[in-house]
């Protein structure tokens, strides 16, 4: 019984191997990422977590391969998702240590997309489980959910504007899970009135996103190291 | 013409009667000496001449005017010093001029305080401190402040009280010279009669808040009331033999011996009877002064 | 009535206790700042304990404009006690002194000299504010930097941008003024019930620590009064520091989340100030002046 779990066990690893070799659709993707070595891009962020209150701000994205990968708001403080950015498809793909394995095809906004599980093979990887969604016809990644080890889930969606044939979003949205805040009266010295509405909202909601629209890419013109 | 006009003035604080239905008047030209104990209600009666506490009753006049009517008028022409030379312990005698001199409508120049300075001797001292200054110095000041705007009544509060025999007989020749040289018109109240009487024209005694007696200076000096001291080895004793002769109703016991109210002719009878009486005498004097017949008019004896 | 304005002025410049506020706040704020240059990193570290378990803030949160605001949350409490000093003492000091009859047997009125000291007191008032909007506003920039403004407050964050801080710090600051001269106008109605200086000063900062308890226990029988206390609004000024966000919670530059909250604060402060004022002037008008 013993040895027949595992060459059940040691089946499926070959098989997810030869996946990870062989899926085509990955490689295409990955291919169509291969081709920036760097880029700078311009946008403006948007902030949207319940209990924070922030305008949308001009920021820059600075990213050189393999993963390296800097959101900068342009002149002033920028929150951004803990560990979240690191989070990119460059960093899941990139490095080639992962199992792919394909699980259906689903239809997002309208594209059928075909969704791909990527576990990691180096137990360093702070990821512990991607899925990936794929249109097959573009080789473009319009959506990812990835699990971290630290950090919970994220989910970001991507569209796709004139910068899709280097697999460059024109919009990316993070989507994360937020933990209670609060500070105690004693320290913020705030004991007047509160803000019901946004007491409510902050209890009400638990996921934030973060929304950069891309204006405009500046690409393997070659990015400084110091800037990450 | 009346500078002062006062009539029916009470003052109550509580069910206590500071000043009780005074009346009196003060001419122009007069040196108005207003006299009383301790507590007898004349700092109440300058404060309220000077709008500085509401009357319970009566009416004032200054310079023909009712003072609740024409406060701001009246005051223009009054310079005062009230009781204590309290000034601001952080300027100077030059600054407390300065800023005084803008109260007034009247132009006052750098020229005028410097006057003033020199007038009531301060002017070397004029850029140090006031807290720095003895208690007469604070006295000039204050009368220089009174005296800064050329005001046509002058009313000083018990103006030598805390001064050395030397600044009280400063400020006795500052009130002659402002009545006979400049033709002011001075109110001052003292409980030091013996300075009034050298300087009054006009006496007005207040005692427990009413008038006692008001008038010329030389006509409250009766010299058929001449109040005689008799000084003796044996109080006791020499009490005894004059209260069996025809003098016992004339006679009074103060704590410092023996008075008699006698005609000023009848003092040399007096000694004799004395001498005849075989009574230890040291001394016999005769008090006709105006601190004596205050004494007599609001003592308790 | 300029002239008799000069003159409290004046005093006020001489007297030696009017530089104790000026140097307690220079003195404060130097020590503030001077710890958060050295260890300031720590102290937001732990102020954004919380938030770090969900993001990552980056840029200069520690910089001027944030320095300023915490000086002013410890200092727009305090201050009012350093106003009480002189207020408290505008009248009563000089009932004290005896200098109150000199004034008072000058042509000006009582109405004129009370309203006088008054002016006086408000213009040290607001020098005090000045001096302290110098140092907790344009010494912090220079110190630390500008940058945006990152505000935790209790249950939430507000992050404005650095061009829409500053007009901020000039509404909180005209709004403290309300605040701080209510707080004169108190000293000035204890000072005229008394003739001495310490009373009047103790009463004025016993009433604000008494009525700032009212204003921020939560107990539903002071819950009637605390919306008419002056007290619960003077820290309103905070108001301007909060911003309002759009249906996609994009906080809207510019825009103040509760205008209607400063402007009744506003209101109930200055009829505060009218009322005690008018309190003041009645009652040196009825007073015996017997120091």
């Amino acid at each position: 019984m013993k040895k027949l779990s595992l060459l059940i066990v040691g089946i499926c690893l070959i098989q997810a191997a030869a996946f990870a070799q062989t899926n085509p659709l990955i490689e295409r993707v990955t291919k169509k990422l291969n081709l920036v070595n760097d880029y700078v891009a311009t946008g403006v962020m948007k902030t949207d977590v319940a209990f924070i209150k922030a305008s949308l701000g001009k920021v820059k994205v600075y990213f050189k391969k393999p993963n390296l990968l800097k959101v900068k708001k342009e002149g002033g403080i920028s929150l951004l998702p803990k560990g979240g950015v690191s989070v990119t498809i460059n960093s899941l793909l990139n490095n080639k240590q992962y199992i792919a394995i394909e699980s259906g095809v689903q239809v997002f906004k309208g594209k059928s997309l075909q969704a791909i599980k990527l576990i990691p093979t180096d137990e360093k990887l702070d990821w512990v489980i991607s899925t990936l969604w794929i249109d097959p016809v573009d080789a473009l990644v319009y959506k990812t959910f990835t699990t971290t080890k630290e950090n919970g889930t994220y989910e970001i969606t991507m569209e796709y504007g004139q910068y899709a044939n280097y697999g460059l979003p024109s919009k990316l949205v993070f989507g994360f899970n937020t933990k209670d805040y609060k500070l105690p009266n004693g320290i913020t010295l705030e004991f007047g009135d509160e803000d019901p509405a946004a007491k409510q909202k902050a209890l009400k909601q638990k996921k934030g996103t973060i929304e950069i629209t891309y204006t405009k890419y500046v690409i393997n013109e070659g990015v400084s190291n110091s800037m990450f | 013409m009346s500078v002062i006009k006062v009539q029916g003035l009470s003052k109550n604080f509580g069910a206590i009667k500071a000043v009780d239905q005074l009346s009196f008047e003060v001419e122009a030209g007069q040196v108005y000496g207003f006299l009383g104990q301790n507590g007898s209600g004349k700092s109440t009666t300058i404060r309220m001449l000077l709008s500085l506490i509401h009357p319970s009753q009566g009416h004032i006049e200054i310079f023909g005017q009712s003072l609740t009517d024409n406060r701001s008028a009246i005051l223009e022409q009054i310079g005062a010093v009230i009781e204590r030379p309290d000034l601001y312990p952080y300027l100077t005698a030059q600054e407390h001029l300065t800023l005084f001199a803008k109260l007034r409508k009247q132009k006052i120049t750098a020229a005028k305080i410097e006057a003033t300075l020199t007038q009531v001797g301060l002017l070397s001292r004029a850029n140090d401190k006031v807290q720095t200054y003895s208690l007469g110095m604070k006295q000039r000041l204050g009368i220089g402040i009174a005296l800064l705007h050329d005001p046509q009544l002058i009313i000083l509060d018990e103006p030598t009280n805390g001064l050395d025999p030397q600044g009280i007989a400063d400020i006795r020749q500052l009130i002659k010279s402002l009545s006979k040289d400049q033709g002011k018109t001075v109110l001052v109240s003292s409980h030091l009669l013996s300075e009034i009487e050298q300087i009054a024209t006009h006496i007005l005694i207040i005692h427990q808040g009413k008038k006692m007696a008001e008038g010329p200076t030389s006509s409250l000096l009766d010299p058929n009331k001449t109040i005689v001291q008799i000084k003796t080895l044996d109080d006791v004793d020499a009490k005894q033999k004059l209260m069996a002769s025809a003098y016992s109703t004339n006679l009074l016991e103060r704590t410092e011996g023996l008075y008699l109210t006698i005609p000023k002719l009848e003092i040399p009878a007096l000694n004799a009877f004395i001498v005849a009486s075989n009574i230890d005498l040291v001394s016999l004097e005769a008090k006709n002064s105006l601190e004596d017949y205050f004494l007599q008019l609001t003592s308790t004896f | 009535m300029w002239p008799i304005i000069q003159i409290e002025l004046f005093k006020i410049y001489k007297r030696p206790r009017t530089y104790i506020a000026f140097g307690a706040i220079a003195a404060l704020i130097l020590v503030i700042q001077m710890g958060l240059k050295i260890d300031g990193e720590a102290y937001a570290a732990f102020l954004m304990k919380d938030i770090n378990d969900t993001l990552t803030v980056d840029g200069k949160v520690l910089n001027g404009y944030l320095i300023c605001y915490i000086l002013l949350q410890l200092l727009l409490v305090h201050v009012p006690l350093l106003v009480a000093l002189i207020a408290a003492d505008m009248l009563s000091g000089e009932a004290n002194l005896g200098t109150l009859r000199l004034l008072f047997t000058t042509p000006y009125s009582r109405t004129q000299w009370v309203l006088a000291k008054f002016v006086a007191a408000s213009l040290y008032t607001i020098l005090l504010l000045i001096w302290l909007a110098f140092l907790a506003l344009f010494l912090s920039m220079w110190i630390f930097g500008t940058d945006d403004l990152f505000l935790m407050k209790s249950n939430y964050v507000v992050l404005i941008q650095e061009q829409d801080v500053f007009w901020r710090y000039l509404g909180a600051f005209v709004f403290a003024s309300f605040s701080l001269l209510t707080v004169a106008a108190l000293g000035f109605l204890m000072s005229s019930l008394a003739n001495n200086s310490i009373g009047p000063i103790v009463a004025t900062i016993s009433a604000i620590v008494f009525f700032t308890i009212l204003s921020t226990l939560n107990i539903p029988l002071f819950n009637i009064v605390k919306p008419y206390l002056f007290t619960t609004h003077m820290n309103n000024w905070k108001e301007f520091f909060d911003i309002q966000v759009n249906d996609s919670n994009d906080a809207i530059t510019g825009s103040i989340l509760n205008v209607a909250k400063i402007k009744n604060s506003i209101i109930i402060l200055a009829i505060h100030i009218a009322l005690f004022v008018g309190a003041s002037v009645w009652i040196m008008k009825k007073k015996d002046i017997l120091s």
